[in-house]
């Protein structure tokens, strides 16, 4: 089933053509792997699906990008759009208040005010995030207070907080420690039977152990996109092969 | 004892090693002696105003009213309060609101943000007197509304107003931006994103600019010689903020050029000495208080 359906997208910052051209189906409950040396536009594709492009001064965009079938660039509402469609960042970035008020300001902004009720979502939101058992006792701390790993999942359970169907993730283990990464990619895993995954990686293992489909971008063009066995066996394009064989990158 | 001839020695070691390199030595000199000569000087203003000033504070300084005979600073006292209040009042929600606007709903390019700036900074550079006159000309006599606490307090709180604007302006900016990501990114609007995330982490920052205003406030006595007066009363009444006021700096301006209370304006410096520092300490108590709550 094809959740989000992306149509001959370009993208320019000011003069600079960041994206060419780009067509692709993103495949729900699937985890999607964006693959690339830095500057090839895969972080800007990500930023694309839920708008978050829209707070840069100078950026351009033409083409189509369907969730559901709906053009998200439509006459949609844009808040909307970004609680069905949530962001994970680079690094872990909680706010600087409890760990309760970090989950519970997603669920806040849309109008839940009930206690029992955020008690259940901030509970839910942790324990899907696979660090419930870690911080239950100290819910009311600061946030900032946790190791790099807690935090990110965190940010995740944050995220997770106001429902999403998609979840936008872009690099959310470069800043983090071996142990912490392998946890988080754990969760990942867990996560992608109730939501549609998309991940930025710099990290090819890490592309091959979870996602099931690999796009691989170069200088804003869309090179290749297959199933990720196939993308790291049998590359049909040259480029790609170049990459993942470390030849350049 | 051991302790010092332990730091004499170090210090005896530090000065010889400088034998070898005399420019280093000059160099030193250049940073310690300025440093010295500052330390100093801030003790020597205090220790001069504690001594003249402690044994002129009598009980009768403390009278609620003042007469010519006790030279009450009590009703300056409460007057300074009020007009600190009422500044603050008028000047922390217009100042803070501009920063707001300018930070976070301008582009950075924008002509408009860069007009208000330069006014900013040409307020804030203006001498205070010329405040006093415009606040005589505009709220006094054009307004109508007299030489009174009102006057004191808009003329003010237009003097501070530039103050409590750059620093909130600066603390805003210092908010990362990928708090502001975030919320956006959990489907939060604008505003919900300013007032519930930027506003709560800017808010140390915020604070020390409105302590910055306080002590302005309290030092000022230029701006409101012609807007506020020097009745040495507590404005009273359902008129009150029409009264004439006097507060604290003017007190002991009023007292020193009256050439007859130079003990009792000594004895006054002593309180608003008393009171500045209590500001400051209050301030560092209030930010490291929020600051836990906000971080560890």
């Amino acid at each position: 089933m094809i959740k989000i359906a992306i149509e001959k997208l370009n993208l320019l910052y000011g003069s600079f053509q960041a994206l060419h051209d780009i067509s692709m189906n993103i495949h729900a409950n699937k985890i999607t792997a964006f693959i690339g040396p830095s500057g090839c536009g895969k972080s800007t594709l990500l930023k694309t699906l839920n708008r978050m492009n829209d707070l840069i001064a100078g950026c351009n965009i033409t083409g189509k990008v369907l969730l559901d079938g709906e053009d998200i660039y439509g006459n949609i509402d844009v808040n909307l759009l970004r609680k069905r469609v949530g962001m994970v960042f680079q690094k872990p970035n909680p706010f600087p208040m409890s760990i309760y008020d970090n989950i519970a300001y997603g669920p806040r902004t849309h109008g839940i005010k009930s206690k029992a009720k955020l008690d259940e979502i901030v509970e839910n939101s942790l324990r899907k995030a696979a660090v419930w058992e870690e911080v239950k006792e100290r819910l009311k701390k600061n946030a900032l207070g946790l190791s790099g790993g807690q935090q990110q999942r965190i940010c995740i359970a944050r995220a997770l907080a106001v429902n999403p169907e998609v979840l936008l993730m872009d690099e959310p283990t470069s800043a983090l420690d071996p142990v912490s990464t392998s946890k988080i990619e754990d969760l990942i895993t867990e996560l992608k039977n109730n939501y549609t995954i998309i991940i930025v990686t710099h990290n090819m293992q890490q592309a091959v152990r979870i996602s099931d489909k690999t796009a691989f971008f170069l200088l804003g063009h869309l090179v290749e996109y297959d199933d990720t066995e196939k993308i790291f066996s049998m590359p049909e394009d040259k480029r790609t092969e170049d990459y993942i064989t470390g030849r350049f990158g | 004892m051991k302790r010092k001839e332990g730091v004499i020695k170090d210090l005896k070691v530090k000065l010889l090693s400088y034998k070898k390199s005399p420019v280093s030595f000059i160099l030193f000199l250049l940073v310690t002696v300025p440093a010295c000569i500052t330390f100093f000087i801030l003790l020597f203003i205090i220790g001069y105003i504690l001594i003249n000033g402690i044994p002129h504070i009598t009980i009768g300084l403390f009278e609620w009213k003042y007469t010519s005979s006790n030279v009450s600073l009590m009703p300056a006292l409460v007057n300074t309060i009020l007009m600190v209040f009422l500044s603050l009042v008028l000047s922390v929600p217009v100042g803070v609101f501009t920063a707001i606007y300018l930070v976070e709903y301008t582009k950075s390019d924008n002509k408009l943000v860069s007009i208000i700036r330069i006014t900013a900074e040409t307020l804030s550079g203006i001498p205070s007197i010329v405040y006093g006159l415009f606040g005589f000309l505009l709220f006094v006599t054009a307004l109508r509304w007299g030489i009174s606490l009102i006057s004191g307090a808009f003329t003010v709180s237009i003097m501070v107003l530039p103050l409590i604007m750059r620093t909130t302006e600066e603390a805003l900016k210092a908010v990362p931006d990928s708090y502001r990501e975030v919320s956006f990114g959990l489907g939060a609007g604008k505003l919900r994103t300013v007032f519930h995330i930027v506003l709560p982490a800017a808010f140390p920052g915020i604070l020390s600019g409105i302590i910055l205003a306080i002590g302005r406030i309290v030092g000022e006595t230029a701006a409101l010689i012609y807007t506020a007066g020097t009745v040495a009363e507590i404005p009273s009444g359902k008129d009150f903020l029409f009264d004439s006021t006097r507060t604290l700096s003017l007190h002991m301006y009023a007292l020193s050029s009256e050439g007859l209370y130079t003990n009792q304006a000594y004895a006054t410096a002593v309180v608003l000495l008393v009171i500045v520092l209590f500001i400051n300490w209050l301030s560092g108590v209030l930010a490291k208080r929020i600051m836990k709550g906000n971080q560890a």
